[in-house]
């Protein structure tokens, strides 16, 4: 009964282009119902005035297994996006991975009450409202966020449950470099306190050299106002960083000496200096999307490699692709723009022969850091390699699919 | 109007546009008041802790009173939200939430600075209330789960002062990252 290329549809535009669109809002009502055949006949005001996608298109985000939303408490953490049906570098507001505090999944914050404020060791204190904030010069950039928490286990199944924890969308917003010369930062003063308003008011210590670097105060996400489970309506952005510097909801950003081991400053302690040199940026990462777990090859032939790249201290400079498990590797292609701590589409041709093999990619970015393998991390830390290895920090580690002879890929960890 | 009003109005003008941003002429100073009621990340040299006191055995009456027990476990182990007090390998998570919070990290004995353990039960409790907490609570309820794992003593007044200077068993067991520089790789020589 819903099928939208049910014959009835060549009619509606013959009845438009009769001009019987003009014969008044309830007959036009009336010709709309009966061409949406059985949707209710309010929704087509809410069609036209924010769009939908087709019925036919069903990919969604899902719940991490391990961490599954909601929880005990009824509360929703961690939110994974759908990676292996991505295309090109933009993933979608209503696809975009989340991860929060408790209970701000949904948080209603009316703009109109919303302040930032700017504090502590500068000359002037500053409290801005939103409106204040969108009559100062802005940025558009595209940029990735990832949770340190996106890490591929060998139980994971599909690319979304291995990687889905990191998104890419357009951000815009004023740079926090402007904001912090207006207010006047004082001698001395090395890192900043940022600080959301939800129910915890989540906080970070964050260096200052990398507040008046290329950090901003975004209020716009993919061309529309940040969606409440982005940080609406305001959201640092901290390029680069891992998500949880991203401080949703921001109100408050303080100027001072030292690292305060706040609220969520107390996940990242770890005794070793060099653990904590890779738990707050992202190390270059990359994975194949096209074709990863649980998708199907229907037989041997031509299939375009599609995956994503990324570096949280540049952009991408080249990928590289394996397809016999990382006894050779043929660079690949970049699909998009390569731009610094973004999402950067790679693909490769390649004629699968009907035989198992294995595919990975490893990526280097524009500081010529590449992408490890798992033996590599590994025998830095000079720990045994097996599937219980963990890699210490952000796990950027090589992502191996299997393509078993019956074109079924299987997560290549397992 | 006559001109000394007229000269309190530009003054006044002034002060104003002073208060404004420099460049840009946007936002206001905002008034000491509101700095306090939002300036609630604490500092490890505590210079943000408000006025008040508390002890353990204050605490371990409002570690039922405020509902604490519920989701913590009533001997602060045991149930679905983290480990508060070591249980000596007695009492398991019922589920292990991420980061695994057990015997070995709670956060008395995990946290560097006991200014943490204020700072977090300050804006993160109780789940449902957040925030709601008065100070004296606050560090009464810190004094509690100190005491529990053996980091204070039982009638210890908590306060401002000496809170920050609470020995604690992981005070050297963390490192910060190295300083941020941009265009530097994460860590020299790392694959």
């Amino acid at each position: 009964m819903r099928d939208p290329m049910d014959s009835k549809k060549p009619n509606r535009r013959g009845f438009l282009k009769n001009g019987a669109a003009l014969a008044g809002l309830a007959a036009s009502q009336k010709a709309a119902k009966g061409q949406t055949q059985g949707m209710p006949p309010k929704k087509i005001d809410e069609l036209i005035a924010y769009g939908e996608r087709s019925r036919f298109v069903n990919s969604i985000r899902i719940p991490v297994a391990e961490r599954h939303s909601p929880d005990e408490f009824g509360l929703t953490f961690h939110v994974l996006t759908p990676l292996q049906d991505s295309s090109g570098i933009i993933t979608p507001s209503s696809l975009f991975y989340t991860a929060t505090h408790r209970g701000s999944y949904v948080p209603d914050i009316d703009p109109k009450t919303h302040r930032l404020m700017i504090h502590g060791m500068v000359d002037r204190p500053l409290i801005f409202t939103l409106d204040e904030l969108k009559r100062l010069p802005y940025e558009s950039r595209i940029h990735f966020i990832e949770c340190l928490g996106n890490r591929a286990r060998p139980t994971h199944k599909t690319v979304q449950e291995t990687h889905g924890l990191t998104s890419c969308a357009e951000w815009t917003g004023v740079p926090l470099p402007l904001l912090l010369k207006e207010a006047g930062v004082q001698s001395g003063a090395s890192w900043i306190v940022a600080e959301g308003s939800e129910e915890v008011k989540g906080a970070s210590s964050i260096p200052l050299a990398k507040a008046m670097d290329d950090c901003m105060v975004v209020y716009a996400m993919n061309g529309e106002p940040l969606r409440p489970q982005q940080g609406f309506p305001l959201r640092l952005m901290v390029p680069g960083f891992e998500g949880i510097y991203q401080i949703k909801y921001l109100r408050r950003i303080k100027l001072v000496d030292r690292y305060y081991m706040t609220y969520d400053d107390y996940g990242h302690i770890n005794p070793d200096p060099k653990v904590a040199a890779l738990t707050h940026e992202i190390g270059p990462k990359s994975v194949i999307t096209y074709p990863s777990g649980e998708h199907k090859l229907s037989g041997p032939g031509f299939y375009e490699i599609s995956g994503l790249a990324w570096s949280g201290t540049g952009a991408i400079k080249s990928v590289e692709v394996s397809t016999d498990g990382g006894a050779t590797w043929k660079n690949a292609d970049l699909r998009s723009p390569s731009l610094p701590m973004a999402h950067t589409r790679f693909g490769l041709h390649w004629n699968w022969n009907g035989q198992e093999c294995m595919l990975m990619s490893r990526c280097t970015d524009t500081l010529g850091s590449v992408q490890p393998t798992r033996a590599e991390v590994a025998k830095y830390w000079k720990q045994p390699l097996n599937e219980n290895f963990r890699v210490p920090g952000a796990d950027n580690s090589v992502q191996p699919w299997r393509v078993a002879a019956d074109g079924s890929v299987h997560n290549g960890l397992a | 109007m006559d001109s000394r009003k007229i000269a309190l109005a530009i003054l006044g003008i002034c002060q104003y546009a002073w208060a404004q941003s420099p460049n840009y002429r946007v936002g206001r100073a905002p008034t000491p008041e509101e700095i306090r009621a939002w300036d609630i990340a604490i500092s490890p040299t505590g210079k943000e802790l408000p006025q008040g006191h508390g002890t353990a055995k204050e605490g371990a009456d409002l570690f039922r009173s405020k509902g604490c027990a519920g989701c913590h476990g009533a001997s602060g182990s045991g149930g679905h939200a983290p480990t508060l007090i070591k249980s000596d390998g007695h009492a398991a998570a019922m589920t292990c939430l991420a980061p695994c919070v057990n015997d070995s990290n709670a956060m008395a004995i995990h946290s560097p600075f006991a200014t943490t353990i204020w700072d977090y039960i300050n804006r993160g409790m109780p789940l449902g209330k957040e925030g709601s907490l008065k100070p004296d609570e606050v560090y009464a309820l810190t004094a509690y789960i100190l005491f529990k794992n053996n980091v204070v003593k039982e009638d210890e007044v908590l306060d401002a002062q000496n809170l920050p200077k609470v020995k604690m068993p992981n005070a050297n067991g963390f490192a910060l990252p190295p300083a941020w520089k941009h265009g530097t790789p994460r860590l020299q020589g790392y694959p």
